[in-house]
């Protein structure tokens, strides 16, 4: 068990600390580190994103902050209090297969919202739909949604329940990269106008740039943060400037490193 | 045959054959996924309990349920009962197979999603298992009641005096009526249809159909 009472109070503004985090699986009766040391803090409503080589343990690193594992050493702790579990007031956003295809669009946003009265529900629910643009598709099923759709469905549900934090995993994966341009805008719109604190995994180096107020680079496994990159442009960002091909090709640079080591 | 059929249609004895064997299958069926849905369901979420009961569960299932006539028999005579516990026997382990692999192939995704959005254990059951599983289950279930409707024939054949499968045993020995036995045939062929095809218009049922249309 860990001891809180060696936990450091967070600094102001300080939402979620990672401390000493480390994690082993047990693997053939080998045990194998994925996670070694890893140590941040993330400001209450940051966009961070997480980005590092494919397999070396972003996701694993999201499914321990985000409470559905525990992390073999260390602790995770949110606003003072150290995460046992996954929580409703943090919402974790899937890359695929995250909707559930027995409900309707709007089933599917309501899905967290059953404690609230019908009237408040079906406000919440039409607000949801409306800001995620899938007006017209209520009654849908996801069956017959498009890929960007249904992720906009996830976030839409995830967002309905009002939590604090947002983490996503590589939610714009499985999409065109057409697709992913708008997706990426319009979480940067509703980020801009909810203030949630986002903890966003993506392999994506131009996908981070665009988004984040400070990409957190792993290494490969086990992963080790490497290194902190803040960018500090203001949205929109303009693609092409100067100052954000410096930035992109830091990160390039960093992770090709990254992949050597 | 078919002036056979005519006959045995206006001594009303064909209706009443046919409500019989469909009552036994109905009753059969309804026990058995009663039991062995919920069963197998709690099973196969427990990893320990599936390594526990499985070794039960394969020796149990491959018996013919024709091999428990005889005991059948001997706990319930012959009667309704009888035919009912062969249909139950013959309908329980398939759906409790069912059961258990459906529960093993619902993704983790869901299971999480439902963990994340803080659902207690009745609401994760009704709200994320159970639409989860449904599609596959109402799949086992049809397979499932074809063979209820298999049993049910060969079961009227010995534990009772009525039903379809009476009709064909009894058009045999009361003076080799072969165009009743063929009539008889014909007859169950063509609920056994009617049957399957009513299954599958479930799997028509909007929220279900995410299960089949997958690709």
């Amino acid at each position: 068990m860990p001891m809180p009472a060696l936990t450091t109070p967070p600094a102001p503004n300080v939402k979620l600390r990672m401390e000493h985090v480390d994690m082993l699986f047990e693997r053939d009766g080998k045990s194998v580190s994925v996670l070694e040391d890893i140590n941040l803090e993330v400001r209450d409503g940051e966009f961070v994103c997480l980005v590092g080589p494919s397999g070396c343990g972003k996701s694993t690193l999201l499914n321990v902050v985000s409470g559905f594992l525990s992390p073999t050493s260390g602790s995770v702790t949110i606003d003072g209090e150290v995460v046992r579990g996954p929580d409703p007031r943090r919402i974790l956003v899937f890359q695929d297969r995250g909707v559930f295809p027995w409900l309707t669009v709007e089933g599917n946003i309501g899905f967290g919202l059953s404690n609230l009265r019908v009237a408040e529900r079906d406000q919440r629910i039409a607000h949801y739909v409306q800001m995620m643009r899938l007006q017209g598709f209520e009654e849908t099923y996801p069956s017959d949604l498009s890929g960007g759709m249904k992720q906009r469905l996830q976030v839409a549900r995830a967002l309905a329940v009002n939590p604090d934090i947002l983490y996503l995993d590589e939610p714009f994966g499985a999409l065109d990269s057409v697709t992913r341009l708008i997706m990426r805008g319009e979480l940067l719109r509703i980020w801009q106008t909810e203030r949630r604190t986002i903890i966003f995994v993506t392999h994506d180096i131009d996908e981070a740039v665009q988004l984040a107020d400070r990409v957190v680079v792993l290494s490969s496994r086990p992963a080790k943060i490497q290194d902190i990159l803040t960018i500090d442009i203001a949205h929109p960002r303009n693609i092409s400037s100067t100052r954000y091909l410096e930035h992109r090709d830091d990160l390039l640079r960093k992770i090709g490193v990254a992949y050597t080591v | 045959m078919l002036r056979g059929i005519g006959d045995l249609l206006h001594h009303g004895l064909l209706l009443k054959y046919v409500v019989a064997s469909l009552f036994r299958v109905t009753w059969g069926f309804l026990l058995a996924a009663v039991i062995a849905i919920p069963l197998g369901l709690t099973i196969g979420w427990y990893r320990r309990s599936e390594m526990a009961f499985n070794p039960l569960v394969q020796v149990f299932r491959p018996i013919s349920p024709l091999a428990w006539i005889p005991i059948a028999i001997l706990w319930f005579g012959v009667g309704d009962l009888a035919a009912i516990f062969l249909i139950f026997v013959g309908c329980f382990f398939p759906l409790l197979v069912t059961a258990m692999s459906a529960v093993h192939n619902v993704p983790s995704v869901y299971v999480n999603v439902g963990r994340n959005f803080g659902l207690n254990t009745a609401d994760f059951l009704y709200r994320v298992l159970y639409p989860a599983v449904v599609p596959q289950l109402i799949i086992g279930s049809r397979i499932t009641l074809g063979i209820a409707w298999l049993v049910v024939v060969a079961a009227e054949m010995i534990a009772v005096n009525s039903g379809l499968g009476f009709l064909i045993v009894d058009a045999r020995n009361a003076g080799n009526r072969y165009d009743l036995v063929i009539g008889g045939m014909v007859i169950i062929g063509t609920i056994g249809l009617l049957l399957d095809s009513g299954m599958r218009s479930l799997e028509r049922v909007k929220s279900f159909r995410w299960g089949y249309s997958e690709n």
